[in-house]
């Protein structure tokens, strides 16, 4: 910072005595310092003035030579500064900072009575004041849509149709905003932002969680016992799983990445399914057989599950 | 990473025995044991901020805690509203895609 005239940036008369400088400055460094004004740019120019003023000024041989016209005030910009780190602010404002924590460094920052309170306040008396607030509508779009990405169309009360893409991956409560597409108010001003909040509809046979996809696949007896290919439609086109011989109800497989797809920097999820023995319908056969079996391990489901009497 | 004289060498203007005191009094938080002490950056720049808080602007050291108490609070909560400004941008809706 170059200050033509480093007496006005410190405000004292060209005959101010070293000791009037050195309160000068002192008294400017008090109000100005950008450790004690943090964000506060104006501040921060100031006192680089001011600093810079003194630094020319405390020496009485430099502000001889200023006073004389031999340098410039600039003269001070080469004299290593005072001030030349970045200062303690910009520790104390990072995650470092939270060391020097006024309630102690294992206090949790999150967790302050106060800051709750404040909040409490904040909502519970709703917005302050009237101000154009977007449309909002919301819009409920299946599972599979959801996961895989869809254009759904929306029916605005003005009657206007919007085709509203839903990218893939989206979750629910999940915002989207269509810039400058509600009504305008008929005064020529500007039209508002239309936002649409995402619901989802459950499907039948998925679930999600995060980027996991969940599918409860009914298999029969001997699909369970012998193992062997299933063709499933799976939630992003058809696939073709394996069950493993001696599978269970409550066996699961996983199906790496077919689940929900990459997307915002997530990466794609994995499918689980979960095997369901299914019996199916009356065959004479079947209880011939049952009635003949003799199991090689005898067992009761009901001890393991814990519900045997 | 510095040990407590690599801080004294470094800001020039500091005694050791007021760095030690103001290392027991709290103000100034190294790791490590009293024979040895580890600064990290925040440390080191605390410790310059102290000295200019005493020589270029006379807090004497009855003061200095209410200063830095002061302080601490004015960052703690600034780091609140960048953490909370972090959090808005990252719940904003997002433009629906064309």
């Amino acid at each position: 910072m170059i200050v033509d005239d480093p007496y006005k940036a410190l405000g004292v008369p060209r005959d101010a005595t070293q000791e009037a400088i050195r309160s000068a400055y002192r008294k400017l460094a008090k109000q100005h310092h950008p450790d004690l004004n943090p964000g506060n740019s104006a501040a921060e120019e100031r006192f680089k003035a001011v600093a810079s003023a003194y630094g020319l000024l405390s020496d009485a041989a430099q502000r001889a030579r200023f006073d004389r016209g031999e340098i410039d005030a600039s003269g001070a910009e080469q004299r290593p500064q005072a001030q030349a780190h970045s200062g303690y602010r910009a520790h104390a404002e990072s995650s470092a900072g939270q060391r020097y924590r006024h309630a102690g460094p294992e206090a949790d920052e999150w967790n302050d009575p106060d800051l709750e309170a404040m909040f409490a306040s904040m909502f519970a008396g709703g917005r302050a004041g009237p101000r154009a607030e977007p449309a909002q509508y919301r819009l409920a779009v299946p599972l599979l849509d959801a996961v895989n990405g869809a254009t759904k169309r929306l029916t605005l009360p003005d009657q206007r149709v919007l085709d509203v893409k839903i990218p893939p991956g989206t979750d629910a409560g999940h915002m989207l905003r269509l810039r400058g597409q509600a009504t305008k108010a008929g005064d020529g001003s500007k039209a508002g932002d239309i936002l649409i909040e995402i619901a989802i509809e459950p499907d039948p046979l998925y679930t999600r969680e995060g980027q996991i996809l969940r599918l409860e696949l009914p298999v029969t007896l001997s699909e369970a016992v012998l193992g062997g290919p299933v063709e499933i439609a799976g939630p992003r086109g058809a696939l073709r799983l394996r069950i493993p011989p001696h599978s269970d109800t409550g066996t699961e497989l996983r199906v790496r990445g077919r689940g929900v797809p990459a997307h915002d920097g997530k990466p794609e999820g994995d499918l689980y399914v979960r095997l369901r023995v299914m019996v199916g319908p009356r065959d004479p056969a079947l209880d011939a057989f049952l009635q003949t079996w003799q199991p090689a391990r005898p067992f009761n489901p009901r001890q393991t599950t814990g519900a045997a009497s | 990473m510095m040990t407590i004289d690599g801080v004294i060498a470094e800001i020039g203007q500091v005694e050791r025995a007021d760095l030690e005191r103001w290392i027991s009094e709290g103000w100034v938080r190294p790791q490590g044991e009293p024979n040895a002490y580890r600064f990290v950056e925040i440390d080191v720049a605390r410790v310059r901020l102290i000295c200019t808080l005493r020589v270029d602007m006379e807090v004497n050291e009855a003061t200095l805690p209410v200063v830095l108490s002061l302080l601490d609070q004015l960052y703690d909560t600034r780091r609140q509203m960048r953490a909370l400004i972090e959090r808005l941008r990252e719940i904003s809706p997002s433009d629906a895609p064309d």
